[in-house]
């Protein structure tokens, strides 16, 4: 989803789903890539320790690594609650790592040239200068190309990825990482504990507001392969950060895993602001732990779209753990033919005066199917909290599909809490009233597609709304009828 | 969890020995029915009890289960409590699992006549075998209490059958009671109600345990059928003690265009479970699902809920109101679930917990799964305590604290008793809710 520009070509488009293929055409493609480092397929305690020795990792990084592999193995699937299709992922085809290098370029002519013209043809480099305050962007399992401007880095500000960040700057970092996200928070954030590779971790200093935003770009290349990046914000007292990713993946004949764990800490008065325009190709296994803890008055906003992949289960989670701390979760999911968004949001109100927003929207298109998970928890006596949820599902065509399964707890009488969720389709009369006017039929659909999502979708920012509009004009083409 | 020391066994519990007793009992009955008690046995032993895992018991205190210790009454009690009084059509009532006062409880010649059936499950058995093989359990309800689904059949003496006939509408309601008394008593109550098409009829049904203190054990299952055009309502009022383990479990099958209302008022039990499901099965079906709890000391009351849209133009509505107190727990789990060919269904499902205590709990899990399009679908939860505005209004005309408190329980009730259009029945259910209230 990176495609901001207009120069690129849709030559690739494939006539397999006409519907689907349109949008992804733009990141389905690959090079053959030479890579040096190789895992190999399978995980085991070896592979643990490849990757880990390869990035020559400290000891207590290793040890991280594999215990969290003993808890993935130890843990079950969680189909109890969560889809059967999880079943259908077998570890020992995976490939758990692969790259051409652990260090990231820092100018793109540093960058090897097939690597660099993936991206060009994403439209990265070219976003970078126009809007950006740096970037990262990861090729399969490591950072091919890395920068921030300078203007930036001068404030102190760190971005850098994973490997690099736990090794210059552990006394930032070894603080809060994995404790955001426990290992053992859940069978798929224990996998990306032992295997993790890339991402970004970033550190705004005390009092700098990062004026433009920073990005992330996650290119998967290679066939079989798992994407486990690790990111972790941190945002000091009184910072606020933007912070976007993207991500595309060839359309391959077999499934791919991405499997992403992503911490927030905002700080005393901080504010982060998460963006996620989620494109992977419909054959991605997108498994995403994300949450973020805010402290007094600090205020974390997850904004999470998902038009991409096969399945997407991902709940963008808050933790407010000081008084008057903020979250909110604004969530955008397109399901169409053989796609599952399963999506939600967790907030976690731990102090007082805590407030949580959480709006989403899903549309369902042909066969698609999108699915509402969230979790609203107030424990005892905490006075002031409020949440308020609302779930909106649009269904597009007969057989469309849409489920909602809220939970939430709430102790005592001091605070206060809502939900409403509803169900419709796009009214008759609405279509008519624009067809009297002149419209197609299809041109009317999308039309009231964007008007369901538009007070969402206004709220990223400019390129990405616009982009946003123009994915859902493509993908509801077809769709009626 | 709640500090409250689990009742202690003082007698084995559900043991095979006292199955076989049981079944030894009732030799007298049909095969048919001695072998589905036999079957749902087998299965009683064979189920797991409930684990923390499945979904259908999350947030479910299921560690503070008591099931031991527990045996059937063989005699009626000494007293029977004094249930409100009200005009009715016919009353059945168990002391202990024994129906009393038979000869006083029977249907008058008018409704005989007509063909009405209000008889035990046992003469029922005897003289209407095939009537209850036909509708006992066609329906059964699968949100995750099997097991005590299937000891109430097991073990399943007390209960009643309702038929009635197509086209007799009856204004009055019947009244079935089942009381307990005495300590570590179980019963298992089992609910036949049949509407004929355009039939229309109103089931009233107690719960109540003899002494506050006693501790008791109850599995009750109903099953609720409306026929084409029929009116059922349906009042279930349980009252047991505060020390009771309670399972029940509704299922309420509504065909072309029937209306069912089914009302439950829960207010006692230590640890109160009920499951309602609701199958709208023909275009024009609706049903109605109501429920009011008043929540005290360490009372866990779990409802769990399914609406069923199973055919085009179908309809259903539900609302359910908690009120909590002290250290109370509530859970509200509801799905409705729409199916691919039930176009122009229009779903309503609402939870509203009023929080009258800083230790309270209350759970709510509003669900949807929805498989057509051209649908209206909507859900609501709301947590959140009572306006303190309208408690200091009441508090400055010289209402006490208590006092206010519960004329604003009312008030907030109200939109579910309204919807009782008989007005003893709306006036018996006031006035065990004022009763609940009385004792706090």
């Amino acid at each position: 989803m990176s495609n901001l520009s207009a120069t690129a070509t849709l030559e690739t488009a494939t006539a397999e789903n006409p519907v689907v293929g349109i949008d992804q055409s733009r990141g389905d493609f690959k090079y053959d890539v030479a890579y040096e480092f190789d895992a190999g397929t399978g995980l085991s305690e070896k592979t643990v320790r490849y990757i880990s020795s390869v990035k020559k990792e400290a000891p207590w990084i290793l040890d991280f690594r594999l215990k969290a592999l003993k808890t993935f193995l130890d843990k079950p699937m969680p189909t109890h609650w969560a889809t059967k299709d999880l079943e259908n992922i077998n570890f020992d085809k995976i490939r758990y790592y692969l790259s051409s290098g652990q260090k990231p370029k820092r100018t793109w002519d540093e960058v090897p040239a097939d690597i660099k013209k993936t991206f060009e043809r994403l439209g990265i480099p070219e976003q970078e200068r126009k809007f950006l305050a740096g970037v990262e962007a990861q090729f399969d399992s490591e950072a091919a190309y890395s920068n921030i401007k300078e203007i930036v880095a001068k404030q102190g500000v760190i971005f850098a990825n994973s490997t690099e960040a736990l090794r210059e700057h552990p006394e930032i970092f070894r603080k809060f990482f994995g404790k955001v996200i426990p290992t053992g928070d859940n069978k798929f954030s224990a996998l990306n504990s032992a295997v993790f590779s890339g991402g970004s971790f970033i550190y705004v200093p005390k009092g700098v507001k990062v004026a433009q935003p920073l990005q992330a770009y996650f290119r998967i290349n290679a066939e079989n392969f798992g994407q486990f990046e690790r990111t972790l914000i941190i945002a000091d007292e009184g910072a606020e950060v933007v912070y976007m990713e993207g991500c595309t993946a060839p359309k391959f004949s077999t499934s791919t895993l991405h499997s992403a764990v992503v911490e927030l800490v905002a700080l005393k008065g901080a504010k982060i602001q998460y963006i996620t325009v989620q494109n992977w190709a419909n054959n991605v296994l997108n498994l995403v732990t994300k949450r973020g803890v805010a402290h007094e008055e600090a205020e974390i906003k997850w904004i999470d779209c998902n038009i991409g992949s096969r399945l997407t289960m991902k709940y963008p989670g808050v933790v407010l753990k000081g008084r008057k701390a903020r979250g909110e979760v604004i969530s955008i999911a397109l399901a169409n033919d053989g796609q599952h968004q399963d999506t939600g949001a967790k907030m976690i109100h731990a102090a007082d005066e805590t407030t949580s927003n959480i709006v989403a929207k899903s549309i369902s298109v042909g066969q698609g199917r999108s699915t509402y998970r969230g979790v609203v928890h107030i424990p005892r006596h905490l006075k002031g909290c409020r949440n308020n949820t609302e779930c909106d599902a649009l269904l597009i065509n007969t057989n469309s599909r849409t489920d909602t399964y809220p939970a939430i707890t709430v102790r005592g009488d001091a605070n206060s809490v809502q939900h409403e969720a509803s169900v419709s389709k796009v009214s008759e009369e609405m279509i008519f009233y624009m067809q009297s006017r002149g419209l197609t039929e299809a041109q009317a659909m999308s039309l009231a597609v964007n008007g369901f999502i538009n007070d969402l979708a206004s709220q990223f920012p400019m390129e990405y709304s616009v982009e946003l509009k123009r994915l859902i004009d493509l993908e509801m083409e077809g769709s009626v009828g | 969890m709640s500090a409250v020391p689990l009742p202690q066994p003082t007698v084995p519990g559900f043991t095979a020995e006292r199955f076989a007793a049981h079944l030894a009992s009732r030799h007298a009955q049909p095969a048919w029915w001695l072998g589905a008690k036999q079957a749902a046995w087998n299965q009683y032993k064979a189920l797991p009890l409930p684990v923390r895992t499945d979904e259908r018991w999350r947030f479910s205190n299921i560690t503070g289960m008591a099931l031991d210790g527990f045996e059937l009454p063989s005699e009626p009690a000494a007293a029977i409590p004094h249930l409100p009084d009200f005009p009715h059509a016919a009353e059945l009532t168990f002391s202990n699992c024994q129906i009393v006062d038979r000869a006083k409880t029977i249907l008058s010649a008018e409704l005989s006549a007509k063909g009405v059936i209000f008889a035990p499950l046992d003469e029922a058995l005897r003289d209407h075998g095939d009537l209850v093989r036909q509708y006992f359990q066609k329906y059964p309800v699968a949100l995750g209490s099997d097991k005590f689904v299937a000891l109430n059949h097991a073990l399943a003496s007390t209960g009643a059958l309702l038929y009635v006939p197509s086209g007799v509408e009856i204004a009055l309601p019947f009244v079935v009671q089942h009381t307990l008394s005495g300590d570590h008593k179980a019963t298992f109550p089992h609910t036949l109600v049949v509407l004929e098409d355009q039939a229309k009829a109103t089931l009233v049904e107690f719960f109540v345990s003899v002494e506050a203190g006693s501790a008791h054990f109850a599995s009750g299952v109903n099953d609720l059928h409306a026929g084409a055009g029929s009116h059922l309502t349906y009042v279930g009022v349980q009252n047991w003690s505060d020390a009771t383990q309670a399972f029940q479990s509704n299922s309420i099958a509504v065909g072309r265009d029937a209306r069912v209302l089914s009302l439950n008022l829960h207010l006692g039990g230590r640890q109160a479970r009920h499951e309602s499901h609701s199958r709208l099965l023909a275009p024009g079906a609706h049903s109605e699902m109501l429920a009011l709890t008043v929540a005290h000391g360490a009372q866990e009351f779990d409802q769990r809920t399914l609406q069923s849209h199973n055919a085009p133009h179908t309809s259903s509505n539900l609302l359910y109101l908690n009120v909590l107190l002290d250290q109370a727990r509530t859970i509200f789990s509801g799905l409705i679930v729409v199916d691919p060919d039930a176009q122009q269904t229009d779903a309503y499902q609402s939870n509203r917990n009023l929080m009258l205590s800083d230790e309270a709990e209350a759970s709510s899990l509003p669900g949807l799964e929805i498989q057509a399009n051209d649908v209206r679908c909507t859900h609501g939860s709301t947590t959140s305590r009572i306006d303190p505005e309208q408690q200091f209004y009441l508090e400055s005309r010289g209402i006490t604290p208590a006092l206010a408190h519960e004329l604003l329980v009312f008030g907030f009730f109200e939109r579910v008793l309204e919807k009782l259009t008989d007005d003893n029945l709306h006036e018996a259910l006031r006035t065990f809710i004022q009763a609940k209230f009385k004792k706090l």
